[in-house]
């Protein structure tokens, strides 16, 4: 098993090496640059020339991502923002706290929401009560994350003065846990609703499926209780396939929320990624890339874990393959 | 007479479905005794894995016993709740399976299933649980007991996974053990062993086998009574020596001719042509008549009914005395 995991995260290796690259030539087809974006269109050219070199950018595009690599390989620095003048690796770290926050909050409400509701529905095929989580989960799925948003913002925040509506902190204070956990109510509760929508269909249907195994009419004839045989013997079985969506939702989570930081004005990597995407901050973009190709790749290796630790088969087939 | 283990009187289960109500079997009795072995025998979809399932209460969401009682060791178990039949199966009664590929948790070691067949039923501490799972392993037969506890069902043999089955369902030493087509899935030399084993192991244990199969060749070697099954009724009953040496009914008859014979003897094996005609139950004749080369007008109108002809000897036929006077070749 330590085996397959070391192998994986080599190769892992060339595959970050490869994302860079691309993200590079993307970025660098991408009309504008960030000097334009920081000085007046009025400045005389001589300047911006000036201006230019100062932040390498007259060099050709080829020795400017050798520097960067340079940089991040023999310092593993990520370099300086041009835009803000901070280092990268310090931007990405402020931001990486406040996204994990509401990111895992909302991933694992939205679980622990979706994984019995599956699994009750499952059971209850076809009664008033799977038809209600179904249309539930629906609804979930298919409203839109920043309609839903501005309805929560205009009842919670605007009507009732329950809740702020954006910032993680009041401003002037330092935050105490509990302003923190006030301002993160309405962008859990959007997030939550997508990805418990999208897993009680997935649970569900995974469910179903086991629900027909013989190994479970065995289990019923041995004299469990139905409790104990959906609980244990289906559930082990049901929640392999659940695995992998968790595996995927992760990435999708770490760098999908543009949308709901922007409108909550949530400090995370998200409104990051936007903010340095329009003012064209180069270093800034690379390195919040180069992060994010990271944590795909580490929620994939994740994944092949548990995978791993929930199916035996899955297990045995790791071991074969690290002896050869 | 001694009351027998397991008395089904005129047992009906329906299922539902898109097409309303079926009828899979219908008005079926029979009696297990103590220690005997009962087969019923019959082609799929003739209702024996239902008659079985009936009497396991395990006929899932769909299915339900429409009329008829079950006595289960003078117990009137038809209408008894889940929690009651919970109690009774795996350990009065219990069931192995047709696919022993399918039949055991793919993501549990081998004895965490069985340790829970035994702690379930048996009051114990878990490891002498664990002791008496790899003691009934090794009376399956099955070499490294305490190391097949650890391993899953993919990493054993059809074969070896079918002891585990024989192993989970006899550790409580059940008064009955539902066999559903215990070797069908397995290569022929295995079943030979699978099938002496479970013999073996009931006789130790006074455990009756109501043995489901369409192999004429088990029913011969394990059976003392039998059942022939069609179309969700009864056809024939009849002791094991009756119905081969002079079986009444034309299913039974074709059954028989269908078995390869060890001698060769020129002519081609019989089988019986078409199948189990759909919708049997709207039919207003006999079930067989369309596959019968017996049948007569009168096959195809009335319904024949269950009549003795012997003592224990029961058929469902109009023309049986043909047969008796022995009017096929076989």
């Amino acid at each position: 098993m330590l085996g397959y995991i070391l192998r994986r995260l080599f190769i892992a290796v060339p595959v970050l090496f490869g994302v860079t690259v691309i993200n590079f030539i993307i970025m660098k087809m991408a009309p504008g640059n960030p000097v334009d974006m920081l000085v007046s269109p009025k400045l005389p050219e001589a300047a911006r020339q000036a201006k230019m070199a100062e932040l390498g950018l007259d060099d050709s595009a080829v020795s400017q991502y050798i520097s960067w690599m340079k940089n991040l390989l023999f310092h593993g620095d990520l370099g300086y923002s041009m835009i803000t003048f901070q280092p990268v690796t310090d931007m990405i770290m402020d931001r990486l706290g406040p996204t994990i926050l509401i990111m895992g909050t909302s991933l694992i409400l939205g679980l622990f929401i979706a994984i019995p509701i599956g699994i009750l529905s499952a059971t209850k095929q076809y009664t008033k009560l799977d038809y209600f989580f179904v249309t539930g989960s629906f609804l979930g799925i298919s409203i839109p994350n920043f309609f839903l948003s501005l309805v929560l913002v205009y009842v919670f925040a605007i009507q009732l003065n329950w809740l702020p509506s954006s910032g993680m902190k009041d401003i002037g204070t330092t935050g105490s846990v509990w302003t923190v956990l006030l301002h993160m109510v309405l962008p859990v509760i959007v997030l939550v609703a997508n990805v418990a929508g999208r897993n009680i269909r997935y649970v569900r249907s995974s469910m179903l499926e086991i629900l027909g195994q013989d190994y479970l009419r065995t289990a019923r004839a041995k004299g469990l209780k139905e409790s104990r045989v959906v609980n244990k013997h289906a559930m082990r079985n049901a929640l392999i396939p659940i695995v992998t969506i968790i595996g995927l939702e992760i990435p999708i989570l770490f760098g999908g929320a543009v949308v709901i930081e922007q409108i909550f004005s949530w400090p995370g990597i998200g409104q990051l990624t936007l903010s340095s995407i329009m003012s064209r901050d180069y270093s800034t973009i690379m390195g919040l890339n180069l992060v994010a190709a990271f944590v795909v790749i580490a929620a994939n290796i994740l994944t092949d874990i548990v995978y791993a630790i929930v199916d035996p088969r899955i297990r045995k087939s790791y071991l074969g393959a690290s002896k050869r | 007479m001694m009351t027998s283990l397991l008395s089904v009187r005129s047992l009906t289960t329906a299922f539902d479905t898109e097409h309303g109500k079926v009828v899979s079997v219908d008005d079926v009795s029979f009696d297990v005794q103590h220690g005997e072995t009962l087969a019923i025998v019959g082609e799929s979809g003739s209702g024996k894995s239902v008659t079985a399932l009936s009497v396991m209460h395990l006929l899932g969401p769909t299915g339900s016993i429409e009329s008829g009682e079950l006595l289960f060791d003078g117990q009137n178990i038809t209408a008894l709740d889940e929690k009651a039949m919970q109690k009774l199966r795996g350990n009065d009664m219990s069931m192995i399976f047709q696919e022993p590929m399918t039949a055991l948790n793919p993501v549990l070691t081998i004895g965490n299933q069985l340790i829970e067949a035994i702690l379930l039923h048996q009051s114990m501490t878990k490891k002498e649980a664990c002791a008496t799972a790899i003691n009934m392993l090794e009376k399956v037969g099955l070499p490294r007991a305490a190391q097949i506890m650890k391993q899953y069902a993919f990493s054993l043999s059809g074969g070896m996974r079918q002891r585990v089955m024989i192993a989970m369902a006899l550790v409580s030493k059940p008064k009955l053990l539902i066999a559903d087509e215990p070797t069908t899935a397995l290569d022929v030399t295995v079943q030979a062993q699978i099938m002496r084993l479970l013999k073996e192991l009931c006789q130790q244990s006074n455990t009756s086998i109501m043995l489901i199969t369409h192999d004429l060749g088990v029913v011969a070697e394990m059976a003392d009574q039998v059942i022939v099954m069609y179309a969700g009724q009864i056809v024939e009953i009849a002791d094991v020596y009756t119905l081969f040496e002079k079986s009444l009914h034309p299913y039974t008859e074709g059954l028989l001719a269908s078995i390869p014979s060890m001698v060769f003897d020129g002519k081609q094996l019989e089988s019986i042509p078409g199948s189990i005609p759909a919708r049997y139950q709207e039919l207003a004749g006999c079930r067989f008549a369309n596959r019968c080369k017996y049948a007569t007008e009168r096959c195809r109108i009335e319904k024949p009914q269950l009549e003795e002809i012997s003592a224990g000897h029961f058929t469902r036929c109009f023309e049986w005395q043909t047969l008796e006077k022995g009017g096929v070749a076989r």
